[in-house]
């Protein structure tokens, strides 16, 4: 019961959040609201039993990525010009209800084959074992670790004062 | 009505499909990523929920989910400095004023 509360509660939150990063006219505000996104998206990690990916989801997103994002947005003054929207609103926005829908119908028709065992806890030393483990998924680690190394340089690259 | 894996996928649906919106409206490029970001976060959403409800002892797609943490840092970190960048050298991040390369 407990587990339903907090997933209505997660749920609205996060929707809410998206909607007001979208929504709201200050870009400030806007960025501070995706913070809220990212947080409920970690509630929502924690009671789908995924502890480690909560940890994560709080350090890198919560933690770094807002905080670059926010860092840009004062580097680039836009927090007087505000958020404006383009020509392509209502457009855009079947598009979105279009999409939403059709998802929607996808997702309640099929008959997912739901298991009933109770999941792994804690996730930490079996997401491991899975990554770097026999027949796991060390290569895609090692790209990975490529990619992050090349996006490293490109952004100090780009960034760099003549 | 107890919480299933239907409604983890629709909340995911819902939440791409406002990142969607706002990727595709907003003028400002730091709107833009960050609406991106909303939609990375409703699919891994909708991964944890089929690797908690589908295959629960695999965790499979908990190490997706961790696959996309790292590309949404690195597309973030680079996504930033294309910005900066771009505002360096005109002054604006408007994305209906950066058509450069537009025929």
């Amino acid at each position: 019961m407990g587990l339903e509360i907090a997933f209505w509660i997660l749920a609205i939150l996060a929707v809410v959040a998206a909607l007001a990063v979208v929504l709201l006219r200050d870009i400030f505000r806007a960025a501070l609201s995706l913070v809220l996104c990212f947080l409920t998206v970690a509630g929502i990690y924690v009671i789908l039993s995924a502890d480690f990916l909560a940890a994560a989801q709080v350090l890198i997103y919560v933690g770094a990525i807002s905080v670059l994002i926010i860092l840009a947005i004062m580097l680039t003054r836009e927090v007087q010009q505000g958020s404006p929207s383009n020509k392509l609103r209502i457009p855009a926005f079947i598009v979105a209800v279009l999409f939403l829908g059709v998802v929607s119908f996808a997702m309640v028709k099929t008959p997912w084959q739901v298991s009933t065992a109770l999941p792994v806890e804690p996730t930490t030393a079996a997401l491991a074992a899975k990554l770097f483990g026999e027949n796991g998924f060390i290569l895609p680690v090692e790209i990975a670790a490529v990619l992050l190394l090349a996006a490293i340089l490109g952004a100090i690259t780009l960034v760099r004062e003549k | 009505m107890s919480v299933g894996l239907e409604h983890y996928l629709i909340l995911s649906a819902i939440l791409f499909s406002i990142g969607l919106y706002g990727a595709l409206v907003k003028r400002s490029a730091i709107v833009i990523l960050m609406s991106i970001e909303i939609m990375l976060a409703a699919v891994s959403i909708a991964m944890v929920a089929f690797s908690r409800y589908i295959v629960p002892s695999l965790l499979t797609g908990q190490v997706f989910v961790i696959f996309i943490m790292v590309v949404a840092a690195a597309e973030v970190a680079v996504g930033l400095a294309i910005i900066i960048a771009i505002y360096r050298s005109r002054e604006t991040i408007d994305s209906t004023d950066v058509n450069l390369m537009k025929w």
